[in-house]
């Protein structure tokens, strides 16, 4: 499904031009806002641009997905929503107060993407401990059952597996009982099955009304379990939308055919074409509706052969929207 | 009191790891009844009218308290690595709650290890009249202030695999200038470098045990200097680790 070679600068542009229309409506102070948000960090081949000026603005209640590949600025991002790292530039908000406040409030419960647990003690000595710092947590009893240690609960910390170990530090992120719950890349170290449970219990988390960020690479995990994808490249966003929406711009399959003579252009501009490109002798449409592009190819040019439609899931979306917007910018390809 | 919750799993974590408790505790131990126990007939050591077992009762007690205490560091060095001071970052426990559960873990450390010494010299045959224990004691849990926030300090500046040599260095040199190996005499450059440390006065209130006799006005005046400054140091330390980018 992989076709990088495919996406020129000049598509990427075009597709980065303008953001899918946002439907959520904005309310000062109610829910979050990260507002002009921008961290540079020096490096031996200059600053590096990890955050560029993003602007996100989410409702209580609303499950967010931050998408984007590796060094593309979630984990910055997610850092100074946080409060664990300061902007250079622009401001962020939590309910109205700053991240400290919201932290030392107790409304705030978090995952990191790294980090382990203390030894020496049990799984349910471990969250007794840490409920207590919270003003208003979960019983101890309720987030075991939730989130599936209950059989493991007596067990030392440090006898858990990979997996389980990522179950804890997810209790550990709920019992606080807090309005936000940020989850920066919280399946990296989990088996599929592991996968399929931790977001079974994020998903009835997230149904008690309590909203939920979290950053992912993994396209899958964005579309099953968020209302909305916000899609980070370079430090910018690139897309913000329902799953569907993000799919849709990008063309939810691709035609190829053999068309040495077409002219991009016109092409690209076929009913149902979201964009268009060449590679060789072949042209290639993402199609936000494929049915209707493969008619209008046939009618205009009789002369296409060779011709393919592929199925294309985020992916695609993901791929044609992530690739390099700006080339002249001397950092872009550095991961962090 | 849910601060107290915080501090009785940070004690229960302290006392369960055993290999920490063995070299931290058991350390002084050995050490006392290898020397000690050969000797347990020397009732006049160097002329001091004070007999050996007791002499290196008080002496370790002093060493392995400070050790004890400073070696919270490498806990917090440890607990930096795996991301868990960063995880505390995002919780609304407070700088103090966070202090008070390591010194609390520390002093209960030091307090054991001077229940162990003390029982280890009765078995050697030492008795100290119940006034010179007891200030003895009171002066050593003051005294060991600026070492647990030397501990915490350390612990925050130096990474996990530097912090063993750094605080095994810095004790054994404090515990030396210190005058707790040999006494530093009544003059001279040692001596007085020594009566500018907490080392130094750590040993002295171990003496206690022998004399009866508490700190001069100096003794309690390096001490809370020292306090003072290890532990803005500590909290300086503190604050500029979680700050920093992980």
């Amino acid at each position: 499904m992989q076709r990088p070679g495919t996406l020129s600068a000049a598509s990427a542009n075009r597709r980065y031009a303008g953001r899918v229309a946002s439907t959520y409506p904005t309310v000062d102070g109610a829910g979050i806002r990260l507002d002009g948000l921008s961290k540079s960090f020096r490096s031996p081949e200059g600053p590096v641009h990890a955050v560029r000026e993003i602007d996100v603005s989410i409702e209580r209640g609303e499950t967010v997905a931050l998408l984007g590949p590796n060094g593309a600025g979630k984990s910055t991002t997610i850092d100074m929503l946080l409060g664990l790292q300061p902007p250079d530039s622009g401001g962020v908000s939590l309910f109205g107060r700053t991240p400290r406040q919201a932290v030392d409030g107790g409304l705030v419960g978090a995952m990191l993407q790294t980090g382990s647990l203390i030894q020496y003690l049990s799984v349910r000595e471990l969250l007794t401990m840490m409920a207590s710092v919270y003003p208003a947590p979960l019983g101890v009893d309720e987030v075991l059952e939730q989130t599936g240690l209950e059989a493991i609960a007596r067990r030392r910390t440090q006898k858990l597996s990979g997996g389980e170990t990522q179950r804890v530090r997810f209790a550990l992120a709920i019992v606080s009982n807090h309005d936000l719950l940020v989850l920066d890349e919280p399946t990296v170290a989990m088996d599929v099955e592991s996968r399929h449970e931790f977001w079974k219990s994020m998903r009835s988390f997230a149904a008690r009304g309590k909203t939920v960020v979290f950053a992912t690479h993994y396209l899958e995990e964005a579309d099953q379990n968020a209302d909305r994808v916000v899609l980070m490249a370079h430090g910018r966003i690139v897309a913000d939308g329902s799953p569907t929406e993000i799919k849709g711009r990008v063309g939810s399959r691709t035609i190829r055919a053999t068309l040495p003579d077409a002219d991009l252009g016109e092409l690209s501009g076929l009913p149902g074409v979201a964009n268009a490109d060449r590679h060789g002798e072949a042209a290639l449409l993402s199609c936000a509706d494929s049915d209707q592009a493969i008619r209008a190819l046939l009618e205009r040019f009789p002369a296409a052969r060779d011709i393919e439609i592929t199925g294309a899931g985020l992916e695609d979306a993901f791929l044609a929207l992530t690739a390099d917007p700006d080339s002249d910018a001397p950092d872009a390809a550095v991961a962090l | 009191m849910r601060g107290l919750v915080y501090t009785r799993y940070e004690l229960l974590r302290a006392f369960r790891n055993r290999r920490f408790f063995f070299f931290s505790i058991g350390f002084p131990l050995l050490f006392y009844f290898v020397i000690a126990s050969p000797n347990r007939g020397v009732h006049d050591f160097d002329r001091s009218g004070i007999s050996l077992p007791l002499y290196y009762m008080v002496g370790l007690t002093a060493f392995g308290t400070m050790v004890a205490m400073i070696s919270t560091g490498t806990r917090i060095a440890s607990e930096r690595q795996i991301g868990w001071t960063r995880q505390l970052r995002i919780t609304p426990l407070s700088t103090r709650a966070y202090f008070r559960a390591k010194l609390l873990a520390a002093y209960m450390m030091s307090g054991l290890t001077i229940v162990l010494l003390g029982l280890a010299g009765s078995s050697l045959g030492v008795s100290l009249p119940a006034g010179h224990w007891l200030a003895m004691v009171g002066l050593i849990l003051v005294a060991l202030l600026p070492f647990a926030a030397l501990g915490i300090m350390l612990g925050h500046l130096i990474n996990v695999d530097s912090i063993g040599p750094a605080t095994g260095g810095g004790a054994s040199l404090l515990a030396f200038l210190g005058g707790t190996w040999f006494p530093l005499g009544s003059h001279g450059f040692l001596f007085e470098l020594g009566r500018l440390l907490p080392s130094y006065w750590l040993v002295q209130a171990a003496h206690t045990g022998l004399t009866g006799h508490g700190w001069p006005v100096r003794g309690w005046v390096v001490i809370a200097v020292w306090s003072v400054v290890l532990s803005a140091g500590a909290l300086y330390a503190f604050r500029r680790d979680t700050k920093r980018a992980g």
